[in-house]
C-alpha cells in the first residue's frame, strides 16, 4: 500500500518536470514518439521471430542456422536502446498511463524473458555453431525455445497494445 | 456511389462489426493482432529493401532473399488484411471519414504497385545483376521507396489512433 503511494507520487512528481509538460503540450510529440516505439518493435520483432522460425525450419532453410542467427540478431541491441529511449520519454510524458498500470509490468517481465532467451540463443551458437543440431533432443528443445520466444514475443506486443486499455483513471 | 456505401452499410450494420463495436476485449484483441502482423511485414520487407540497397545480406543473391523472406512478408500481410478489415467494419463511416485512413490505404496501395513495377519491369533482367553487392538504381531506388511508403503506412497508422474517437 505504502508502495502504491509512493509510486502515485512519483507520477505527479514526473508528471509536473518540465521535460513532461513539454511532451503533454506538444500534441504531436506523443503519437511521434509511439511511430519511432512501433518501427522498432517491429525490427526487433521481425528479427527474433525470423530466427524462431529458421530453426522450425519454415524460411532459409539453405543457410545455415548460425549465419542466419549473426545476420538477425545483432540488430536487435542497437534498436532496443532506441526502444528505451522512446519508451522512457512516453513514460515521462503519462507517467500513470504505464506506472501504475499491470499490463505495463507484465510488457517489461516478458521483455526481460525475451532478453534472456535471445542471449541465451546467440550465446549456445557462437560457442558452438551446432550446438541445436547436435542430435535430435538438442533439436527438440531448439523448436521448444523458438516456440516460447514467439509467444514471449507476441505476449510483448499484444501487453503493449494493451497498456492503451487498461491505464489507470 | 450509392453502391460503394450500401456495401460499406451493409458490413457495417453487421451483427459482426456489433460484436467488435460493442466487445471490450474484441477490438483490442483484433488490434493486437493487427499490429503483431503490420511489424513483420515492416520487419520483413525491410530484410529485402536493405538487400536492394547494398546495405545488408549482401552476399546472398536477391531472388534467394526474396524466396526465403516474401513467404513470411505475404503471409502477415494476409493476416494484417483480414484484421484490418475486421477494425474498419467496426466503424466503417468514421474510418473513411478520416484522412490519415484513406491515406494509409493509399499509401499501401502505393507500396503495392512500387513492389508490382520492380517484379515486372526492373527485375526482368534479374538473373545478371542478382549476385552484385551494388544494384542497379531502379532496384536501389525500389529500396528506398519501400522503405519510405511502409515507415509512412505505420506513421499514418498510429495517427489514426489520435485522430479519431473509435468507441
Amino acid at each position: 500500500m505504502m508502495t502504491d503511494v509512493g509510486l502515485s507520487e512519483f507520477c505527479r512528481w514526473l508528471a509536473a518536470t518540465s521535460l513532461s509538460h513539454t511532451i503533454q503540450e506538444a500534441g504531436w510529440i506523443i503519437p511521434a514518439l509511439q511511430t519511432i516505439h512501433i518501427l522498432s518493435v517491429a525490427l526487433v520483432f521481425s528479427a527474433a521471430i525470423l530466427v524462431d522460425l529458421r530453426i522450425w525450419r519454415l524460411l532459409e532453410r539453405d543457410m545455415p542456422l548460425p549465419e542466419v542467427a549473426q545476420r538477425f540478431l545483432p540488430a536487435i541491441w542497437p534498436v532496443l536502446l532506441i526502444l528505451l529511449i522512446t519508451g522512457s520519454l512516453l513514460i515521462i510524458g503519462e507517467p500513470r498511463r504505464s506506472l501504475l498500470n499491470f499490463t505495463f509490468y507484465l510488457k517489461m517481465a516478458l521483455l526481460a524473458v525475451a532478453i534472456m532467451l535471445t542471449v541465451g540463443l546467440q550465446r549456445s551458437i557462437s560457442s558452438s555453431p551446432n550446438f541445436w543440431d547436435r542430435d535430435r533432443w538438442r533439436r527438440m528443445a531448439g523448436r521448444f525455445a523458438a516456440t516460447v520466444s514467439i509467444l514471449v514475443w507476441c505476449g510483448i506486443l499484444f501487453a503493449g497494445r494493451w497498456i492503451a486499455y487498461t491505464q489507470a483513471g | 456511389m450509392l453502391r460503394f456505401w450500401d456495401f460499406i452499410s451493409y458490413f457495417e450494420d453487421s451483427a459482426l462489426a456489433d460484436n467488435i463495436r460493442e466487445n471490450d476485449v474484441l477490438f483490442p484483441l483484433i488490434e493486437s493482432v493487427h499490429v503483431v502482423s503490420i511489424c513483420l511485414v515492416v520487419g520483413s520487407i525491410l530484410v529485402v529493401d536493405l538487400r536492394l540497397l547494398g546495405l545488408a545480406s549482401v552476399s546472398r543473391p536477391v531472388s534467394r532473399v526474396t524466396s526465403g523472406i516474401l513467404p513470411l512478408t505475404w503471409s502477415a500481410f494476409a493476416v494484417a488484411v483480414a484484421s484490418g478489415f475486421l477494425l474498419f467494419i467496426s466503424n466503417a463511416t468514421k474510418y473513411l471519414a478520416n484522412g490519415f485512413f484513406v491515406a494509409k490505404i493509399l499509401l499501401i496501395c502505393v507500396a503495392g504497385l512500387n513492389m508490382a513495377i520492380f517484379h515486372v519491369i526492373s527485375a526482368r533482367d534479374l538473373p545478371k545483376w542478382e549476385n552484385e553487392k551494388t544494384l542497379p538504381r531502379q532496384a536501389q531506388l525500389a529500396g528506398a521507396l519501400s522503405i519510405l511508403l511502409w515507415v509512412s503506412v505505420v506513421t499514418c497508422g498510429r495517427w489514426i489512433g489520435f485522430t479519431m474517437e473509435v468507441r
